[in-house]
């Protein structure tokens, strides 16, 4: 239902700081696939969902929604496909709205925006039920400015209104990266239930190689703007850490090296 | 005390001017506050607006139509620095200096080239006039035709409209593009299309600003708008430190935004009465006090900030 079809994208072309991102990348989710996306620093992971969101345009390539090129599609129009988490818990909330607000804005994805009136009553209920399922308390501060919210429960927002509509494919980039172990564990686990419930296609991006383990059906490792490894299955329900550092090396040929990875 | 006399005296005038330019300053609201935008178009289509209304009016037209015309220039002025900010990629200042500067001309030629033209108020019915106020309080005049009451009138139905607008889902996407663009354009939100319709909105907004203006003084002049875009601040600053904690509705903030202007106008109508000070240092008082006011918020935050927990990530 996704496909990347041998993308480029070089950053800064002709100067010192030029960087090819993407390297000729290419890769087909299908229908229902949970696909945790590994790799070390700058290998292109962030890169290649930013390349599906329509954040730039690409160099060259194509990338197709249900067999749509939405290639030179701006943003805000691919947007109807897909549902997205950033890393920073403050990219994906207007901090100045209300927890309602945000929601109903996420509610209209890929929706004209009419004169009809931004929120209606039966969406309030609705949406103080979908909070209640966080069980982090919101249903109760649903007039609540989200700028006053916790990281933690930011990224929750933020999931379920990347899920409010149902996307055709979810974007989830190191999206527990910037909370502490125990929050990170709550949404990780919270992510699992949204995209189990909702059958959702879903690429995420992690850090952390026992997440990428732990969850999904299907686990890809990137460098250098390539895909290197591609396990899925029975495979890889027996994948260890250490097997993953090794088939590494076997298939990029150099160290893994990612800072963070190695912390956690 | 002839200084507080003359000071009384002039107090209708500068409510009546502080209600006319609060329309311009809820303008300026909309673009610095909800869009994160300092658009600095203003200084230019306020003028627009005035010259638009005096030269329709003197050529007969129904004064009615010479408004909704003001309006709709303004709101092309608008969209001209939202086209060159979103489409041809310049900094949204910029972008709003150079349709500044070259509203200068359109304005003189709008004018027929002349740097000011007067609007006859004999020949003509306004909706506000500095005259109407005398005649008011002669009692030659009946009292809905007082400046203050029309202009209060125009504030108030300009609020409600603007507040039912900003709750539609057309408002609240604009809303959230100045919030947080990223996420905007996240749920499918045309951010460049929503930015270049809330200037329109706000040069809107200035222009009929500068069309009841011009009636009031009643004549357009090619300076007129000078310096708008720091009295719009003034406006919204001084309405937001006075009022931030009584009025958390939205309306009522642009109410704010209104009682601020007035302020703004009956401080200087004070400093020009009570002292002998020559208006051309207004403008000076002006920068400055809008300086202090701006200055005030930051420092508060930088020197005299209680030390409370920042809003982390722990506790989700």
């Amino acid at each position: 239902m996704l496909e990347i079809r041998n993308v480029y994208k070089t950053f800064n072309p002709g100067t010192v700081n030029e960087k090819t991102a993407l390297d000729g990348l290419s890769l087909r989710l299908e229908e229902g696939d949970f696909v945790t996306v590994i790799g070390g620093n700058g290998a292109g992971k962030s890169t290649m969902l930013n390349a599906v969101a329509g954040t730039w345009p690409v160099d060259s390539g194509n990338i197709l929604i249900d067999g749509i090129d939405v290639t030179r599609l701006p943003e805000h129009k691919r947007a109807k496909y897909l549902g997205r988490v950033f890393q920073d818990p403050m990219m994906g909330t207007a901090p100045n709205m209300q927890i309602a607000e945000n929601l109903a804005l996420a509610a209209r994805r890929g929706d004209a925006r009419t004169l009809k009136v931004g929120i209606t009553r039966a969406e309030l209920a609705e949406y103080r039920e979908k909070l209640k399922e966080l069980e982090l308390g919101l249903e109760d501060r649903i007039t609540a400015k989200v700028g006053l919210l916790s990281g933690g429960q930011r990224q929750a927002l933020t999931l379920l209104m990347a899920t409010l509509k149902k996307p055709r494919l979810l974007l989830l980039d190191e999206h527990t990266a910037a909370l502490d172990p125990k929050t990170a564990a709550k949404v990780l686990e919270l992510s699992d239930k949204i995209v189990a419930e909702n059958k959702l296609t879903t690429l995420m991006v992690t850090h952390n190689m026992r997440d990428a383990i732990a969850h999904g059906n299907r686990l890809i490792m990137l460098s250098a703007g390539r895909v290197v490894l591609d396990i899925a299955g029975e495979e890889k329900k027996k994948l260890t850490v250490q097997d993953l550092l090794q088939r590494f090396s076997t298939a990029s040929g150099e160290e893994f090296s990612n800072d963070r990875a190695l912390l956690s | 005390m002839a200084n507080l006399a003359s000071f009384f005296n002039a107090l209708p005038g500068a409510v009546s001017q502080g209600l006319i330019w609060g329309i311009m300053a809820i303008g300026v609201y909309i673009t610095y506050k909800l869009l994160d935008v300092a658009d600095l178009t203003v200084d230019g289509s306020f003028c627009t607006g005035g010259a638009a209304c005096v030269m329709l009016i003197t050529a007969g037209y129904n004064v009615w139509l010479a408004l909704l015309a003001a309006v709709l220039v303004g709101m092309i002025a608008g969209m001209v620095t939202g086209l060159l900010h979103t489409a041809c990629g310049i900094p949204a200042i910029l972008a709003g200096i150079l349709t500044q500067l070259g509203l200068w001309s359109v304005n003189l030629a709008i004018m027929g080239m002349k740097a000011n033209q007067s609007l006859n108020v004999a020949n003509h019915e306004l909706l506000v006039s500095l005259r109407y106020l005398q005649d008011v309080s002669k009692g030659e005049r009946h009292f809905w035709q007082h400046p203050i009451f029309v202009a209060a009138l125009f504030t108030l139905a300009l609020v409600v409209i603007l507040y039912w607008f900003f709750g539609t889902e057309l408002g609240s996407s604009i809303r959230a593009t100045g919030a947080n663009p990223h996420m905007a354009r996240a749920q499918g939100i045309n951010t460049n299309f929503n930015i270049v319709l809330g200037l329109m909105i706000s040069n809107g907004l200035v222009a009929l600003s500068g069309a009841l203006l011009a009636q009031y003084q009643s004549f357009a002049d090619i300076n007129m708008g000078r310096g708008a875009i720091v009295i719009g601040l003034a406006a919204v600053i001084i309405g937001e430190v006075v009022f931030s904690h009584i009025f958390h509705n939205f309306g009522l903030k642009l109410i704010a935004v209104s009682i601020g202007s007035i302020i703004y106008y009956v401080v200087i109508q004070a400093v020009v009465s009570l002292s002998e000070i020559n208006t051309n240092y207004l403008k000076l008082i002006s920068a400055l006090i809008v300086a202090i006011f701006l200055t005030i918020p930051y420092w508060k935050g930088k020197y005299f900030a209680k030390p409370v927990k920042r809003g982390g990530s722990s506790h989700a």
